[in-house]
């Protein structure tokens, strides 16, 4: 019941969080929006509907969605929202979390590439290189975890019995922060990347995708969704671990946490410079690099 | 004297006042006077004239406010090579590229010969677009991107392709022509002078105002109609207007492209609410409908005095605080500063006009140098100049005029006075016979250049358009130069350069 219960949470999740991203926006921006579950209905739409090939590419292009979809879900089932219990869990299942979503990113490139489009191998070489680049912070954020509590599956890693630990709430706090950058970067947002933008040139996730139409482009649509799902449920139960441990906590925050983030960052702020992207993220995987010492110190219960 | 000197406000003069001089002298007058950066080339075109075929050379002094008018002539069957002006002053190379592809000129020592935008007219019809030659360059690291030339929104076509060094440009080639529609020739073909003004406000969608009002003046010049003052503030009016509304638009659109919402939607509604007062006044956004020879149809009367003094001001306000948010706001500094630099001595070098050319440092502004209607009397203009040349500058010269034009708009209306009414247009009116006549505007983007020659009857032989477009496409390649690729778009939009002003 807890499983299932969790499993649904997360979809949960995963559907609202674009919702509120748009209505974050269109209120900051003085707009009435499109409605909440306007991105629901256009991946309904777009499910019915039927795909076109280019003619250059091979099959590889059209498994691909399916890959990134399957692995994507794949990877949400080992995410716990608090209290429950995720539907696969054993020891070590950070790091197959973390391969399991290169693999889903491995599939889109290789399809980007297949095209033979200039800009969808452009697309590729910036996802490759930020892909690269922000492995190490989700290591760091997961040895810091791992290390701070002792077990290395998602399930055991925030039960937490204690009432109230300083050292602990520190940590978790940090690690939140951590993840909840990571989702900026792996939902590529603003200041990463810009889902809205019209711009071919200056696209990182979204111009490798412009070949795909009907379901092949819904399918990428929801894995992205779940992705960003699985970042935000990761980063709310680090927070709900600190005071309040319980699924009816956690699935809201991760909602208004990442959303609310996300929607700020993006009405407020400008895009990065391309080149100041590996700046960017770099600084995240040294933040990473700091937070696993901090997490460490405090493990060896210095007095603060 | 090898030049016919006259400037911006008197009437046509006729063709046998324009000196016929040998190319020779006219070519080594050139090559030193526009060494001096108070000259530039306005336009230099030819046509053909009982059997020969002459090339007229419009030639600016900004200084002086001066324009020289100078011809030049071959026999129809002359097979001679002219040398090429371009080798000595790129800023020509529109203009002889123009010539070499209508009439098969051979320019010596041209540096880079290709056709300029595969007019219908052309003499060589084995040069097509799909043809067109493309530079490249070989090399292990580089990669070519193509984009165009069907945009993939709802912009006009054009070819760009790209020489990268992975994500560094090192080349961009603009290849244009997919909009040409033979508009020149059109203003010859249908002597019907409503259709005339029609097609003059269609040259270029976002400068229906400038260009229709550069048609009317070259038309009135051919007659001997004074425009009554309220006249000429209403077409003043109606222009900086247009300024404005383009202004703001590409703020917005510049503010869109970096992902910053907030500047986005702000402009937007402003640029809404100043199309809206050009509609309220004219019934058309762009202003379509409002400028026409010798009168207007629809003249300003006391309510929309009113409307567009509040709307101006409420929009200057308002913009003042877009402006305010942009020059403070780190993010958005970091993407236009140092973004798309062309200097000061490239930018006259190519011969850049307009906003573009005064981001530079290069002061190109026909209001000031070539003052037209109230400019230099009961308005005194003052360019504004920024001296980077990134698309900052671009963007914060766009801001300030569109506070200058607000206030130009309020000290408009103030001179306005109903009393001195307007008349209808007239469509009918003769004009001068064997003459040619030239007028200049300063259009949003930079200097609109009309010229209309008449043949014995009295009707347009040749009419010849310049938009701003043309010299400034090239500052856009040389922009881009060494910029990421992802930052091209952002260039782009800082010079916001048309196509259709371009291809005509």
């Amino acid at each position: 019941m807890a499983v299932l219960l969790n499993t649904i949470l997360m979809i949960v999740v995963a559907l609202t969080i674009t919702g509120v991203i748009n209505r974050t926006r269109a209120l900051l921006s003085g707009r009435k929006g499109i409605p909440f579950l306007q991105h629901i209905r256009d991946v309904k739409v777009l499910w019915r509907k039927g795909s076109v090939y280019s003619t250059t590419t091979t099959t590889l292009f059209k498994i691909a969605p399916a890959i990134y979809l399957g692995v994507s879900i794949v990877a949400m089932l080992f995410i716990p929202v608090a209290n429950l219990y995720p539907l696969i869990s054993f020891e070590g299942d950070v790091i197959c979390f973390a391969y399991t979503l290169a693999l889903a990113r491995l599939a889109i490139i290789l399809a980007a590439m297949d095209t033979g489009s200039s800009f969808e191998g452009m697309g590729a070489a910036r996802e490759a290189l930020y892909g690269a680049l922000i492995e190490p912070a989700l290591m760091m954020g997961f040895a810091t975890l791992a290390m701070f509590c002792g077990y290395t599956s998602f399930a055991d890693i925030f039960e937490f019995e204690q009432a109230f630990d300083l050292h602990h709430t520190i940590v978790m706090l940090l690690i939140a922060y951590l993840f909840i950058q990571v989702a900026f970067i792996e939902a590529g947002r603003v200041p990463v990347d810009d889902p809205r933008t019209h711009l071919e040139l200056t696209m990182i996730h979204e111009v490798m995708c412009l070949d795909y139409s009907g379901i092949d482009l819904a399918m990428i649509k929801i894995a992205g969704w779940l992705k960003t799902a699985c970042f935000a449920m990761i980063a709310a139960n680090a927070i709900a671990t600190t005071c309040c441990f319980y699924w009816w906590f956690a699935t809201p925050v991760a909602i208004l946490l990442t959303a609310l983030a996300i929607g700020i960052v993006e009405s407020t702020q400008a895009r990065n410079k391309l080149v100041r992207n590996i700046t960017f993220v770099v600084t995240i995987s040294a933040m990473a690099t700091l937070i696993f010492f901090i997490g460490y110190l405090l493990h060896l219960n210095i007095d603060i | 004297m090898i030049y016919h000197i006259t400037d911006n406000l008197s009437k046509a003069i006729p063709l046998a006042d324009i000196p016929l001089v040998e190319y020779a002298a006219l070519y080594h007058d050139l090559e030193q006077r526009l060494q001096d950066e108070r000259y530039h080339v306005a336009h230099y075109f030819a046509r053909l004239e009982e059997g020969q075929l002459r090339f007229y050379l419009i030639l600016l002094d900004d200084k002086q406010h001066n324009i020289l008018l100078s011809s030049h002539a071959l026999d129809y069957y002359d097979e001679v090579t002219l040398p090429s002006l371009t080798a000595l002053h790129p800023a020509l190379h529109p203009f002889e590229r123009e010539i070499a592809e209508l009439f098969s000129v051979k320019f010596g020592s041209m540096p880079w010969l290709k056709p300029l935008r595969f007019s219908a007219d052309r003499l060589n019809r084995n040069s097509t677009i799909d043809n067109y030659p493309f530079y490249h360059i070989e090399g292990e690291s580089l990669h070519q991107v193509n984009v165009g030339p069907i945009h993939a929104g709802i912009i006009e076509p054009g070819a760009f392709r790209f020489i990268c060094n992975g994500e560094s440009v090192l080349h961009l080639e603009i290849a244009l022509g997919y909009q040409h529609r033979g508009l020149e020739r059109e203003f010859s073909n249908d002597s019907n002078r409503l259709r005339q003004t029609l097609l003059a406000e269609n040259i270029a969608g976002d400068s229906a105002v400038s260009h229709a009002s550069a048609f009317a003046l070259a038309i009135e010049k051919l007659t001997d109609f004074t425009p009554s003052e309220a006249l000429i503030i209403e077409r003043h009016i109606a222009q900086e207007l247009e300024r404005m509304a383009m202004h703001i638009a590409d703020t917005g659109a510049l503010c869109m492209d970096v992902g910053y919402q907030l500047g986005q939607v702000a402009c937007e509604a402003l640029r809404t609410m100043t199309i809206n007062t050009t509609q309220a006044w004219c019934g058309n956004r762009f202003g379509k409908g409002l400028i026409r020879p010798m009168g207007t149809n629809k003249p300003l009367n006391s309510a929309k005095i009113d409307m567009i003094r509040q709307n101006v001001a409420e929009i200057a306000r308002r913009y003042e605080e877009v402006r305010q948010d942009i020059k403070t706001s780190p993010t958005l500094l970091a993407r236009f500063e140092q973004c798309g630099n062309v200097g000061r001595a490239e930018m006259l070098r190519i011969g850049g006009v307009g906003m573009a050319a005064r981001a530079s440092n290069a002061p190109r502004d026909i209001r000031l140098s070539h003052p037209y209607g109230l400019f230099g009397k009961e308005l005194q203009h003052e360019s504004v100049i920024k001296r980077q040349g990134d698309v900052m500058a671009r963007l914060m010269v766009r801001c300030r005029e569109v506070l200058q034009s607000a206030e130009y708009i309020q000290q408009l209306l103030n001179l306005y006075s109903t009393a001195t009414a307007t008349q209808q247009p007239d469509y009918e009116a003769k004009l001068t016979p064997e003459a040619l006549s030239l007028s200049l505007t300063e259009g949003w983007r930079g200097e609109i250049c009309h010229v209309a020659i008449t043949d014995k009857q009295g009707n347009i032989a040749t009419y010849k358009v310049k938009d701003p477009s043309l010299h400034n496409w090239l500052a856009l390649a040389l922009a881009v130069r060494s910029e990421g690729i992802s930052d091209f778009p952002i260039c782009n939009k800082s010079f916001n350069l048309s196509y259709c002003g371009h291809d005509l």
